[in-house]
């Protein structure tokens, strides 16, 4: 049954997130052969939409306005919602970013309808559309379906594979002029604390640090091993507790769940409540002194050793390969 | 102030997860507040230990959910609601729950809604900003401040690492995240006192809900563990040696970099 799709595209700092290429995928499958509608929304967000259709989308519609230059979710969601009304989509797909997370649950309560979140993965089978989705942080997994009304889901950054970029794509991009008003949340300040590194959901290599770490300047060599490697650096519940890093960086059932494509644990012992949070990453890495660390039990590959020894050896290898290969 | 915490009994984090008859088996499991819900209760309590009124956590579940509710008012909160369901409704997703708890609070003076901003069980998050939403109220999801001052509402909100600094006003319903504070041990007085705390239990058709107005939208079909992951590879030898295996294992075994 052909669909007609509404894929968000998000833009941060004035480009597009991968998740929505993501998204634009998802919303190919769930579509069955219909149409795959985005949407961009921000104050000047319409020269991106061409890189929207070079990723797979038919159509764009922007939605521009001086009050949805920060995302709130009375502006945005008065903006999505106008788009909605104008082109009647059958499915709409979001990133189960942030921002897709906070925007999501609002619009679907608006259409009154159902809301799949946090969706690794989709088929369709037997006539319908099933969404796989991680529950008790990844310690099992759901498959569910929308029993009525529009096919509402958000996906999970990095899960599902963008398609290739088409430079010879076309399609239009038009624009929609909707009036924001009564935004009840203003936004004062933005802190910004992740900037010099690479987001933690969306990262492709996660170094992650536990008690093991011993203060906070033993991040220093993770982050020192992520800088090379492009990554990000993540920890456990037990270095935030013992406050050698933010807690924005936890990973773990409380905290952030991760499928990098590689994760390198470091001074982590493998609490069941962090596992749950990283366990479901494609290449698992741990280096731990103890040679009994639940941590080795997930690992594909262990090193058994201190990682203030390993990990700047591992730095170095790395810097090595960098400096052949290019 | 009248201050509303929406709670969720959940497995304790420890827990390992096993199926039985397609379901999450439940048989000997420790439950907890959620924790993120632990965090709203905290938050409630110091609102109103600063600025006067009344905390009120509610919950929507089974009989088994007064333990949690129980565990909430000895933690100072000064009353609880049951919304029973368990004789009503097979299974709900977000939006009925979600609808439950916005029509019961339709019927109540509500200042502030505080919730966890996910559940660590199902992990949708959806519940805190739908119930805003029919509420017609404005929402700011995982904060790690609040202050208020008169109608003016300080939030500060964890954007994936970054802080926003939102001003916004009552009533309101903010979610938690981690940090937001330190969420206190019930004491023992708090304890004794909690069992005479009011505990009201409800169930649909006293809010005037019918099971259909509730009916779930969504629909799981089923529930399965992950594959188990086979232990890997400890690597042996000389460090040097081991930490190159390593590079060259990644990259041409596991072809991750």
């Amino acid at each position: 049954m052909a669909r007609k799709v509404l894929v968000l595209g998000e833009v941060r700092d004035g480009s597009l997130r991968n998740v929505s290429f993501e998204a634009i995928a998802a919303g190919k499958t769930v579509s069955e052969g219909g149409e795959v509608v985005a949407v961009l929304i921000g104050k000047s967000v319409s020269a991106l939409g061409e890189e929207m259709i070079q990723y797979g989308a038919d159509k764009v519609v922007v939605v521009e306005d001086d009050k949805l230059e920060q995302y709130t979710p009375d502006g945005y969601s008065q903006a999505v919602l106008s788009v909605i009304d104008q082109e009647k989509p059958e499915g709409i797909i979001f990133g189960h970013t942030a921002l897709g997370k906070d925007l999501s649950p609002k619009v679907a309560s608006k259409l009154s309808t159902g809301l799949i979140s946090d969706a690794t993965d989709l088929e369709e089978a037997g006539g319908n559309l099933v969404f796989t989705r991680p529950i008790y942080s990844g310690k099992a997994f759901e498959k569910k379906i929308v029993t009525g009304g529009v096919i509402f889901a958000t996906i999970r950054p990095n899960n599902i594979e963008p398609l290739a970029k088409d430079e010879s794509r076309t399609g239009e991009v038009s624009s929609l002029s909707v009036d924001i008003k009564d935004l009840r949340t203003i936004i004062k300040e933005v802190v910004r604390k992740a900037s010099e590194g690479v987001d933690l959901s969306e990262a492709k290599v996660i170094i992650a640090g536990g008690r093991g770490v011993k203060s906070e300047d033993g991040f220093n060599p993770l982050q020192e091993l992520a800088d090379v490697l492009g990554g990000a650096v993540g920890a456990s519940r037990g270095a935030c507790d013992a406050d050698y890093c933010d807690y924005s960086l936890q990973i773990g059932q409380t905290g952030k769940v991760v499928t990098p494509d590689l994760y390198i644990a470091c001074g982590i012992s493998g609490a069941i409540q962090h596992l749950a949070g990283m366990s479901n990453s494609k290449v698992i890495v741990a280096i731990n002194k103890d040679p009994e660390a639940n941590i080795f039990n997930v690992a594909d590959y262990g090193i058994v050793g201190d990682l203030f020894e390993v990990v700047p050896m591992l730095t170095e290898e790395f810097k090595k390969l960098k400096v052949s290969s290019s | 102030m009248n201050i509303y915490v929406l709670l969720k009994r959940t497995f304790d984090t420890e827990e390992k997860i096993s199926i039985q008859n397609g379901q999450i088996a439940e048989d000997g499991a420790e439950f907890i507040i959620n924790p993120y819900d632990e965090y709203a209760v905290e938050e409630a309590i110091q609102v109103r230990d600063a600025h006067g009124g009344e905390v009120t956590v509610v919950t929507v579940g089974g009989e088994e959910s007064e333990k949690q509710l129980r565990t909430a008012l000895a933690m100072g909160a000064d009353k609880a609601v049951l919304i029973n369901t368990e004789d009503d409704l097979d299974h709900g997703d977000q939006f009925t729950t979600a609808k439950i708890l916005a029509h019961y609070l339709k019927e109540q003076e509500v200042d502030l809604i505080l919730a966890g901003n996910v559940a660590i069980d199902g992990g949708s998050g959806q519940v805190g900003p739908r119930v805003a939403e029919q509420l017609d109220i404005p929402y700011v999801t995982t904060i790690t401040k609040l202050e208020i001052d008169g109608g003016t509402v300080t939030v500060t909100r964890d954007v994936e690492g970054d802080s926003e600094v939102i001003e916004t006003s009552l009533p309101l319903l903010v979610t938690a995240q981690q940090g937001l504070n330190e969420p206190r041990y019930p004491s023992l007085p708090g304890i004794m006192k909690a069992k005479k705390k009011p505990l009201d239990e409800v169930e649909l058709d006293d809010i005037d809900l019918d099971e259909d107005e509730v009916e779930a939208k969504t629909k799981t079909i089923e529930i399965y563990l992950p594959p188990k992951k086979e232990a890997g590879k400890v690597l042996e030898g000389e460090l040097d040696a081991q930490v190159s295996e390593l590079v060259s294992l990644l990259r041409n075994e596991a072809k991750v970099i």
